[in-house]
Order: C-alpha cells, then structure tokens, then sequence
C-alpha cells in the first residue's frame, strides 16, 4: 500500500480530511438548490392547478413507490453500516455493506424501470405517447414533472451505485487508505436518499389522505 | 432633422404624475450624483501624494458615519418605494365605468375590436377623456403593447387575459409599440395611438361602416359554437344560465369561489373542466384550439353585456 | 522546499502539457485570462455591429434575423462567457489563495476541469453561432424560445448549461478554500475585502447557477420534446420560466459587480496609502448583497403579469438592496479623506467605477419605482441601466485589478502613460456611449430593435460615436499590456506599496507563492502615516 503525499495546499491529514468534507457538503448543498427549483415549480403548479394535479398524482404507482422508498431507506442504512465499520479501519464488513447498499440501489433502478414500463403501457409519457384527450393537459404536466424528477434523481441514484461499487472494488483490493473517501460517499449517497424522501411524498402522496 | 428630442409626448394626468417622479428621481438622483463628483474631485485634488493638506490621525469612530448615512438612505429609498407603488397601484384599479377595448397581439401586428365591432390594425382610436380599459390577449408568443405617451405598457401572455387601463386626455397621434421581444419583425410590430375629441371619435365610429356590435357578433357565436344548447332554458344538458352571471362571484365545485370577470368566461371555454360551477357535472367540452382568440373576445363580450351590470359593453 | 531565486511559476516547467495539465492556480488563471479576453473580443465584436447598425433608423447591416441574432450573442457571451467569470476565474483563482496566503486552493485538479468545462461551454455555443445562431435574446423567454424560434438553441442552451458547471465548481473551490486554508494569524476580519467579495460571489455562484441548470434543462425539454412544464397550451404558464430564470439571473449580476467592487476596495486603499474606511461594514454589505440578491428577482416582472402585492414586495426589496451598495460608495469615498492619494491607472480606473457605478446604481433607483418602471422597462432606460453596472462598474473594475495585479502576475510594469490615457478614454468613451440611452429610453425606444422612429436618430448617433472611442479605449490595453510582457521593466515584489500577503512575495511569484508559508500579524490596509505595513510578519 503506497503513501499517498499530501497536496501542497495541506498542511496535515487532518486539514485535507477537513477541507473535502466541506467540498461534499457545499456540493450537496448545490444539488439542494439545483433539485429545489424543480420541487419549487412543481409545489407552484400544484397550488395554482389544484384539483387537476391531484387527480393525476393519483394515477402513479403508490404501492411500488412505497417499495422503493423501503428499498432506499435500507440502503442508506446498509451505507451508514459500511461507514461505521471503514472508521474502524476494517476491510472486509465495510465491503460487504457497500455491496449490500449498491444492489440496493440497483434493486430501486429495476423497480423504477418497471414502473416506467406500465406507465408506458398506460400511455402516460409525456411526448412519447401521452394521451392528451383523455388525461387532459394538466396531468401531462404533472407527468412531465414525475418523468423529469425521478429520472434525475435515478440519473443521481446510478452515479451512486457506480461511486459505491468502485468504493467497494477499491477497499476490497486494497488500493485506498482508510480515510475520508467513504464518509464521502455516503454522504453523497445519504443526500440521494434525503431528495427521494422528499419526492415520494409530494409526487405519489397527493390526494392520497382520505 | 427631428432636433434633440429630450421628452416624450405627455397625453395623460397619470403620465403627468409619472414624469413628476421621474423628475423628482432626477433631481435626487443629479443631487447625489453631483455630489459624489463633487468628493471625488475634490479629495483627488486637496489629498493628492505630495499636497500640503491637513493628515492627521483618521478618526476611529467610523460607525456614526456609517449609522447616518445608512439610515438617510433607508429612509430616503422607502419614501420612493411608497410613491412608485401608490402611483403603481393606481394602474389596477380602473374605473367601472371604462370602455372596453379587446387587443389581440400575435407575431407581428396588434388587432384592436371596439364594443360597436369596429376593427383596427397597429392602429388604436379612442376619445379624449374616456377611461379606456384593454382586455389584451397574444395568440402566439408574450409581446408587449407600449403607448410611451402614455407611460404604461403591459406583457401579453398567451393563454390569459391581461389589462390596462388609461384616460388620455391630449389630442393627437402617438406611438405604439411591442416592447417585449418576439421575433423577426419584433422591431415592426407597432402603430398609432390616436387620441380624438369625442365628437370627432363618435365620427370615426360612423365612418367604419355599419357592423355589428362585439356583444352582437358574440351572440350569434354562442349560437354557431353551440353554446346556447346547453346553456340556454331549454337546453339539452343542465348547464348553468349565463344572464345575470358576470361580474358576479361563482361557488366552485372544489369550494372555492371565483369572480366570472373575462379570465373565468374565456377559461371556461378553453378549460372547462378546472373551475367547474357548484352543483354541476364536469361535462362542458373545452374548445381550445377551434375558438381563435377575435371569437373569444366576441364571446366574452356577448356574456357581459348579458351580465347584471354592463360594463361599457355597449357602443362608446 | 525553497525555489531557486529566478524561478516563477512561469518558467518552472516548460512545454504545452505542463499549462494544458497543470493544477496550478496561477496557470489556470492564465488559460482563463486567455478564454475571457476572446470571448470579450468576440462580445465586443458583435456589440460593433449593433451600434453600427443602429447609426441610421432603417436596416442597414442584414436583415432582422440577423440582427436578433446579432444582440442574442452579445447578450449570452457577454454574460456567461465575459463578466460571469471574468474577475474570479482570472484574479480570483491568482489571487485569492495568495492573499490568504495558501499554496494552491483546496481543489487544484477541480479547478483544471472547471477551465476545461468553461472552454467546453464556450466551444459549444460559438458553434452554435457559428452555425446560424440564435435569436431569441439571452433571456430565452418562452413560448417563443421553445415554440416559434428556429435557430440553434438546444446547442446554445447546452453551451451554457455545460459552463454553468464550471461556475459552480469555481465557487465551490473558493468557498472551501477561505474556510479552511488560511495561514496562520489570517482570521476572517483579517481578510481583505477582495476575499470576502470572492466569497460572497462564490455563495452565489454555487447557490443560484444550479437554478438556471434546472430552468435550462427545462427549457431543453421542452423545446426538444415539444411539450413541457411551461407549455401554454397545456394550461402550463410562461410567467414560471420567468421566475425560475431570474430567480438565477438576479444573483447573475451581484455575481458580476461584486469581484469588481472586491478590487476597488483593495486599489482605493492602497492607492490612498490610507485603511479602508469601515472595514467591517463594506465585509457585511459585500454578505448582505449577496443574501437580498436572491429576494428581488421579481424586479425583472413588473409588467409581466405577476400579481400587484409580489411586484409591491419585490419593489421595496430592491429599494433594500440598493441600500448595502451606497454605503459602499461613501466608504470608498470616506477612505480617501485625508489620504495621500496617487493617479497611477489603477486608481483612475477606481475613480472611474465609483462615478459610473453611482450613475448605474442610482439609475436603479429609478427602475426599482413601479410606475416608472412601466414606462422605462424593455426600453432603453434599462440597457443604458444595466450597461452602466456592468461595463462602467464591472469591467472598470476588471481593468482596475487586472493594472493592479499585473505586475505580480508577469513581473513586469506596463507603460503608466498610456495605461493612464487608456483609462480616460474608456471613461469618456463610455458616458457618450451610454449616457444617450438614457434618454432614448425614457422617450420611448424600446430594446432589440433593429429599425427604430427616426426622431430617436440623434442619439444613436451619439451612442455610436460614443462606442467608437470606448472601443479604443478597450483595446488599448492589448497592445501595451503585451509590450510590457515582451520589453517592460521589471517589477519588484511591492510596486504599488500595498499591505497583503499577495505583495510580500516576488514577482512573478514561485510556483508555490511563498517561500517560507506567511504569518500573519495583523489587519489588511494598514498604514502608518501613509507607509504600508505589510499584513506578513517580516513582510
């Protein structure tokens, strides 16, 4: 295992283990932005359409939605878990709850392609093959808003999984020093995790209360 | 040679109070301006490197500066704030007793209709001393309908009414113009304003020839569309009755309660199935994309003149 | 760990590679310095064509396509690939870690690639102007931008959103970097006030840029699918890409007036040999414009069919924003009271960006009035408004560090005489430009108008004179600047007599800005009777 040199801005560890932590953070606090403009117009549209968005928001798949959100949330947990034991220096437990979390993670891809399938299937993509007539224009809206927000968010959730499977590969084959890499991580994963939960409950929830 | 054109024409009592501000912002705005220059020129030339001036130890107490001039402009920024809104506000509020005028703006011409159904392109006549209100519609992109002589202008949306209201009050001919950016012959899509005396305003109506009045051609619309079919005593499908309906407050079947001004009447044809009246079924079709936005304007018209309060729906 | 006598980062290592792949923040800015000052000159170039253009009220140079376009790509380049990055990327990345005295910011690597995304973005959308361009002003409004334009606009809009990337990482790497590699003795009211302006410019970078990411890539959709959030004739509402839009490009223009305001606060003492005047009042204005920044967007809405109680409330925000600016001003001005002050070309173009920047804010005054906004908005009121800020403030301000700090980043002094000259022909150059706009706009004259009313003529014509000499004025620099590269004098580590950290090494400085990692002893703009004592201990 090779020491790794400081960058000559670095005085010490300590101060480079400081400094990227504060970079993850202030990143995530731009993806907080970049993901709250689009939950801001939607929670604008919803206001201003009322009733008509509702309706649509009904028409999306709550239970596999549900599953999804369980799937996450353990993932999250299992990421959470490999942090915990990487602190303490270990190789193997670290490894095998990244796995867990990155098949986790693919677990909510899959099951967010099948949804996309059936909403296919029941003509409700906006542009491919939304029917207007029956629908109205309002829910395409509404549709353009769920493709647009859990696609990104899927987008977010496989550079995830990439980052976490790289992770695991790069510990396991002991190619990186315990240090921040994996606090990092999850951190970034925990954030993907956080924009879901705000998701799930304004997409799929609406309307949903009596 | 046109000279050294400094101010526009001037044909309004609110374009009067405008340039009042507007001077009362040059003179605040010269004030400091001169002043600042002033500082500027004068500190360069007594504390130049090398000047014989006065250096002695900078005061240490900066913050009765800083708490003085930070308030006077506070104060100062609030009071133009105040006066910018009040004359603001004034813009919303038109007079009931406004003569409607309905202007549709698409890529690259305005299209004016007067309650009588006289028609106008990049033109616009009205009397002097008459509140005018527009009912401004775009059929295409977001212009913008600008009469700098009047110092109003407002944005027009596709797929909402917007509007403005004026008393000119000066004769004669001024410009108009789109100031919001929509294509190639943005630069051309302007005309006239041209500000008559009443009588000879009540001419020029004449002298288009005879047509029917807005609320006329509307009501034969209502017709042709199928509209009375419902909403008509007698009608197939229960439908509310339109007489007596606008300008009046509508209960929505959602609980809420809207006002039936011309956005509701022209969102119920186009999308009828978001404010649906109380106490009936969502079964009205929409029309959107087979009623152009002249026809709409008819329409809207004939529903208001049919209303408990005609609101300058007649001839001028 | 100490680098030879003559070796700067310059010439430390040689070839295409070694600036093609280096992390060194100096390097970095040089490539930026170079992607800025084209893109200035390709700006410049089509705002040539417009005012030539706009000499005689019919069309003259090419049809109205040509010309929409013509003032589109004026618009975009100037704000996304001109004063967006201008002061931070070049001075900012220089000399920003040196002040704080730092061997290189906290992500040197992040920092190459936010060069390469910028040249990317660049790259892209001056295809897409190459290709045809695009039209549709460099506000996108929509339906037109997504329904009725043709052009290159998914290309342009991609250029743009591939740079945005670029902003933030910057923003991202400054932030971190103040927070966490300060020398020792460097505490945070120890820090001039060009740090905490770059700081304050990065919290906006990294907060409003991923907006616009989300409003463009919005925009993509629907002008790419057909069909999207803001279509009318769903029942969507073209006023939401409004909001969303200004809602980045409000913070856009604090993004671009404050680097330049950071420099003046550090050419106005140093030039005055006198502290800045509250120090600690012009840190928290630099916070507070930024912070209010985000709270008037709706200023740009007035007409737009925003509701009344929204434009009311945007209104007296921006009558608050106003507020931290002018206080700036008096200190400024405050500092020079009993100075000793110099007219080297850096403090002329000081003096010249309180005076315009005064007139532009002032200006704003008059915009932030709703009734008087009716009248003058979409007009030329606005441009002259803007331009004012932006040119007469933001780039006298680039003009301003880029004399200041030239000396340090090449180790040469450039001609003063000329420098001087060219300082006082942009000044003049530029009111006869802009001034007449003012009264253009207040008559009547709306923007992006190709052919105009001909009683408007005059002061076109004027506007156009005034052009001419600014353009000499801008272009000046070019050639004396580059002289002094290949015959100038040697410049010592402190031409200037200045205090910061920044001074306290050698010109052009060692790769790794000092050689022995300063300490700190005290605040910036110190002077004992108008002698420097330099903010590093042995300094």
């Amino acid at each position: 295992m090779a020491e790794r040199m400081l960058g000559i801005q670095y005085s010490t560890l300590a101060q480079e283990r400081e400094t990227v932590t504060l970079g993850m953070w202030a990143f995530l606090a731009t993806e907080v932005l970049f993901f709250g403009a689009l939950i801001a117009a939607y929670l604008n549209y919803r206001i201003w359409f009322g009733a008509e968005f509702i309706a649509a928001a009904k028409m999306t798949k709550v239970v596999l939605g549900t599953i999804n959100t369980a799937v996450l949330l353990t993932s999250s947990a299992c990421m959470a878990m490999a942090v915990s034991t990487r602190d303490g220096g270990g190789r193997r437990a670290p490894v095998l709850w990244l796995i867990a979390t990155a098949l986790l993670g693919l677990m909510f891809i899959v099951i967010k392609g099948y949804e996309y399938s059936l909403e296919y299937q029941e003509q409700l993509v906006p542009a491919l093959n939304f029917d207007v007539a029956r629908h109205g224009g309002v829910a395409e809206i509404f549709f353009m808003f769920y493709f647009c927000a859990t696609g990104l968010h899927a987008l977010h959730l496989l550079i995830g999984i990439c980052l976490v499977s790289w992770l695991a590969f790069a510990i396991g084959t002991d190619r990186l020093r315990p240090g921040s890499t994996t606090r990092l991580i999850g951190l970034y994963w925990h954030f993907v995790d956080i924009v879901w939960i705000f998701l799930f409950p304004l997409i799929y929830l609406a309307g949903r209360n009596g | 040679m046109h000279g050294f054109p400094f101010w526009p024409a001037t044909a309004s009592a609110y374009a009067r109070q405008i340039d009042f501000l507007f001077g009362s912002l040059l003179v605040i705005a010269g004030l400091t301006i001169a002043f600042v220059f002033f500082l500027l020129l004068f500190f360069a030339n007594k504390y130049r490197h090398g000047s014989k001036a006065d250096r002695h130890e900078p005061t240490k107490k900066t913050w009765r500066w800083e708490v003085g001039w930070t308030a006077a402009t506070l104060v100062i920024f609030v009071g133009l704030a105040m006066w910018g809104g009040n004359l603001y506000v004034h813009l919303y509020n038109p007079p009931p007793s406004a003569v409607q005028i309905f202007i549709v703006g698409k890529q690259w011409m305005w299209k004016a209709q007067h309650p009588g159904g006289q028609r106008e392109i990049n033109e616009l006549h009205v009397p002097a001393g008459q509140d005018i209100r527009l009912v401004m519609a775009s059929q295409d992109v977001i212009h913008s309908f600008f009469i700098p002589a009047l110092r109003i202008k407002q944005d027009v949306v596709p797929g909402r009414y917007e509007t403005m209201w004026f008393r000119a009050d000066k004769v004669g001919r001024y410009h108009l113009f789109c100031a919001e950016y929509c294509g190639t012959d943005h630069a051309h899509m302007g005309g006239w304003i041209t500000v008559m005396e009443p009588r000879d305003f009540a001419e020029w109506l004449k002298a288009q020839g005879g047509q029917q009045t807005l609320a006329a051609q509307g009501e034969q619309l209502f017709h042709r569309y199928g509209c009375s079919g419902c909403h008509e005593p007698g009608g197939t499908v229960r439908a509310p009755n339109l007489n007596g309906v606008f300008g009046s407050p509508v209960p929505l079947s959602d609980g809420r309660v809207v006002v039936a001004d011309e956005r509701y009447v022209r969102d119920s044809i186009l999308n009828p199935k978001a404010e649906v009246a109380a106490g009936y079924a969502p079964v009205m079709p929409t029309f959107a994309g087979q009623i152009g936005e002249d026809d709409l304007a008819r329409l809207v018209a004939y529903i208001e003149s049919i209303g408990p309060q005609p609101r300058g729906g007649g001839a001028h | 760990m100490h680098a030879p006598r003559n070796e700067t980062y310059l010439n430390a290592t040689v070839g295409i590679r070694s600036w093609l792949l280096t992390t060194d923040h100096k390097r970095i800015a040089l490539l930026y310095f170079a992607g800025i000052t084209f893109f200035f000159f390709v700006g410049g170039m089509a705002a040539t064509l417009i005012r030539l253009e706009l000499i005689t009220p019919q069309p003259d140079l090419g049809s109205p396509d040509f010309y929409n376009r013509l003032f589109t790509m004026h618009g975009i380049i100037m704000v996304w690939f001109f004063l967006i990055p201008s002061i931070p990327t070049t001075m900012g990345n220089f000399i920003l870690p040196m002040m704080i005295g730092a061997r290189d910011l906290a992500f040197p690597r992040l920092n190459l690639t936010s060069w390469y995304l910028y040249m990317a973005g660049g790259t892209i959308t001056i295809i897409a102007l190459l290709l045809g361009g695009v039209d549709t002003g460099w506000t996108f409004y929509e339906p037109y931008s997504t329904f009725y334009a043709t052009g290159y606009i998914i290309l342009a809009v991609f250029g743009i959103f591939v740079s945005g990337f670029s902003s933030i990482l910057t923003g991202l790497n400054f932030i971190v970097t103040v927070h966490k590699l300060r020398a020792p003795g460097m505490t945070w009211y120890r820090l001039p006030v060009f740090v905490w302006s770059t700081y304050a410019t990065s919290l906006i970078l990294v907060l409003a840029t991923p907006v616009l990411a989300m409003t463009l890539l919005m925009l993509l959709a629907e002008r790419v699918l057909h069909v999207g959030i803001f279509s009318p004739q769903l029942g969507g509402d073209p006023l939401l890409f409004q909001h969303m839009f200004w809602f980045y490009s409000h913070p856009a223009v604090y993004i671009m007036i404050l680097p330049s305001m950071g420099v003046i606060s550090e050419v106005v003492p140093c030039f005055s040999s006198k502290p800045l005047f509250g120090y600690e009042f012009v840190v928290w204005c630099s916070i507070a414009i930024a912070a209010i920044g985000f709270l008037v967007w709706g200023h740009h809405m007035f007409v737009a069919g925003q509701s009344l109680y929204a434009s009311l409330a945007f209104s007296f925000l921006s009558y608050l924003v106003a507020v931290p600016s002018a206080i700036k001003v008096f200190n400024w001005i405050a500092t020079m009271h009993e100075g000793w002050i110099r007219f080297d070309a850096p403090m002329l173009y000081a003096f010249g960006f309180i005076g315009l920047f005064t007139i532009g804010g002032l200006t704003g005054l008059f915009l932030a009035a709703l009734a008087v906004d009716v009248h003058v908005t979409d007009t030329y009121f606005v441009v002259a408004h803007f331009h004012y800020i932006m040119v007469g403030g933001a780039v006298m301000g680039y003009f301003a560090g880029l004399h200041y700090w030239w000396p340090k980043i090449t180790g040469r002094l450039y001609p003063d005489y000329w420098a001087r000259f060219a300082a006082i022909l942009a000044f003049f150059g530029f009111n006869l430009t802009f001034f007449p706009q003012f009264i253009l706009g207040y008559l009547g004259m709306p923007r992006r108008y190709q052919s105009y009313p001909p009683e408007f003529q005059i002061w076109h014509v004027l506007s156009s004179a005034g052009a001419s000499i600014l353009a000499v004025g801008y272009a000046l620099p070019l050639f004396y600047l580059l002289w002094s590269i290949l015959r100038g004098p040697r410049a010592s580590a402190n031409p200037w007599g200045a205090t910061g950290l920044e001074w306290s090494t050698r010109s052009p400085p060692p790769p790794e800005n000092f050689d022995v990692t300063p300490t700190v002893i005290r605040p910036p703009y110190e002077y004992d009777r108008g002698v420097p004592c330099m903010q590093a201990k042995n300094g």
